[in-house]
């Protein structure tokens, strides 16, 4: 009998992906992204894509590349640079579709379709204007009180992506930092979940067995797995290593001057991710960034 | 005297915001509301709970500024992936934010100005979390600039969180969780304690009239019956906000950082 054996190469990853697919990426803002595989979109032809994320520079640097069709989220951001400056762009000259809505609203989203319900009843929503500006209907309470709640439909994924600390060949992933954020719902929400890692392993029973409580995603969600140290570059990525503050600020002056995606992508998005890593000052100098304090 | 600046002035009105005898998540955007919390927690509501802004529960306020990663004390674990959860959704939370719009139905836009949904003049943040937040738990606003850009006349360009304005209220819906507290401005507090949740003012701070009030404010104030000058803090509270700010960053938020008791008031 074969073990099970998850390993893909970053553009067999992309290789499974399509033009006009619903893509969730997790993380939140400027923690924790699978920037790697976004990187890897990024030197692709793959377009036209629906995008599902809290959103940081994976958002920013899509919508830049006119990858984007539509936008799901509830915010976009750097945290420490609060409006996301190439989003912000894209936005302003009305170039992409969006549905907003509210932070919680979006993990709920994500719960229903991973349930395969067509939608969780909420009351966040009401009293504002996403309700009719992202087409979200009511429903009644079937019982006494006949309470009427927001429908918050579900968010059915085509496909996940996520940055780990860990994995091994079958999918058995480690997330050792404070906070999973909602890569779990992702990945549940989603047909197919490829994660990028910081480390690879054969076995995790015979790696880091004592670290067995931070598999916070059972391996029958997750579909393929890679090996990328670095991969969460330019966000953090605890405890291995912070964001890279620096970077951020290059990147958003960037979309002040010169503006145009097409002069600075290859700064942004490197050829491959040797020369990526290697233009960020290689594996040490990510290594060597300080987690970020709030 | 003792020199109090207007800063530490609205840090302590936000302290008094944040007053309570329960136990809830206490969260302060910004550096005075963020102060303001662990004043609070550190004073008269020992009941409030704090983050260290990434996942864990602090007892001891973690000060603004520079500091080291490990230098805050663990005492629990509250992380985004369960925020909706244990905070918001369950109602056990104060925040104080400081929207780009507000109006008089204490509705606020952080999402995006002008133009259509579509194409907007100027995108901002999104709403975040602030329609659950309004619908779920106590909200409080701190404004540094107290404007009619900021206070709007009519509504909102977008509302991204739920206020008290009767047009948006639908047959069978719970608006039950709506608690709209204090605002705190470099003028005056207010609250929302006028007839049909009106916005009021019940305190001014050292020198602003009501009419000055009024007059950078889109829409009409009432004047509380019992309107008084904000309180100072005390010594004690002027000590804390050392503590919880060892590099004075308060000193940076209002323009020209003025004072309002001491030397130079």
């Amino acid at each position: 009998m074969a073990e099970l054996d998850k390993r893909m190469s970053a553009a067999d990853i992309v290789g499974r992906l399509s033009d006009g697919m619903t893509l969730g990426i997790g993380g939140w803002g400027p923690r924790r992204k699978p920037m790697a595989l976004v990187r890897e979109i990024l030197r692709s032809d793959l377009k036209d894509l629906t995008i599902v994320s809290y959103g940081g520079a994976d958002v920013g640097m899509l919508c830049a590349a006119g990858k984007v069709k539509k936008l799901v989220f509830a915010f976009v951001s750097l945290d420490a640079i609060p409006l996301e400056p190439w989003f912000r762009k894209a936005r302003e000259a009305g170039e992409i579709e969006v549905f907003e809505m509210d932070e919680g609203m979006f993990q709920w989203g994500l719960k229903a379709a991973a349930f395969q319900l067509p939608f969780l009843p909420t009351r966040v929503g009401l009293g504002t204007d996403l309700a009719e500006l992202g087409g979200l209907r009511t429903v009644t309470s079937p019982y006494e009180d006949g309470e009427t709640l927001i429908a918050m439909p579900a968010i059915k994924l085509d496909a996940a992506l996520l940055h780990v600390n860990r994995s091994d060949r079958r999918g058995n992933v480690q997330l050792l930092g404070p906070d999973v954020y909602y890569d779990p719902w992702f990945a549940k929400a989603a047909d197919e979940c490829f994660v990028s890692c910081e480390e690879l392993v054969e076995k995790m029973e015979d790696a880091y067995p004592d670290d067995a409580d931070a598999n916070v995603i059972e391996r029958c969600f997750v579909t393929g797995v890679t090996e990328i140290a670095g991969g969460a570059h330019p966000t953090s990525m605890p405890p291995a290593y912070g964001w890279d503050m620096a970077w951020f600020k290059d990147y958003a002056g960037a979309a002040k001057d010169p503006g145009d995606w097409s002069a600075v992508k290859d700064r942004f998005v490197g050829a491959d991710e040797d020369a990526y890593r290697e233009s960020v000052g290689g594996q040490s100098a990510i290594s060597a960034l300080k987690l970020p304090i709030f | 005297m003792t020199a109090i600046s207007l800063a530490e002035l609205c840090i302590f009105a936000c302290s008094q915001a944040f007053k309570t005898d329960r136990e809830m998540i206490a969260t302060g955007i910004g550096p005075i509301p963020r102060v303001g919390a662990g004043l609070a927690r550190l004073t008269h509501s020992p009941g409030l709970m704090m983050t260290d802004g990434e996942a864990y529960l602090v007892e001891q306020p973690v000060p603004i500024g520079p500091r080291g990663y490990d230098d805050r004390k663990k005492a629990g674990h509250l992380p985004f992936s369960r925020f909706f959860d244990s905070a918001v959704w369950t109602g056990r939370r104060h925040a104080m934010v400081t929207p780009t719009q507000i109006d008089k139905y204490g509705q606020t836009n952080l999402s995006a100005l002008g133009g259509t949904h579509a194409q907007p003049k100027i995108q901002m943040l999104g709403v975040r979390g602030f329609p659950g937040n309004s619908i779920y738990h106590i909200n409080s606003m701190f404004v540094p600039t107290h404007s009619t850009r900021v206070f709007v006349e009519g509504e909102v360009d977008m509302v991204s969180s739920a206020g008290y304005n009767p047009a948006k209220r639908i047959a069978g819906a719970d608006y039950s969780g709506i608690d709209l507290r204090r605002m705190i401005t470099n003028l005056c507090v207010m609250d929302f304690g006028g007839p049909d949740n009106a916005v009021r003012v019940i305190h001014l701070h050292p020198g602003v009239s009501f009419g000055d009030v009024q007059e950078a404010t889109g829409f009409e104030l009432i004047e509380a019956d019992d309107i008084s000058t904000t309180p100072m803090p005390s010594d004690e509270d002027l000590a804390i906000m050392d503590r919880l700010d060892p590099t004075g960053i308060r000193a940076k938020v209002l323009k020209d950082n003025p004072m309002v008791s001491g030397a130079n008031a």
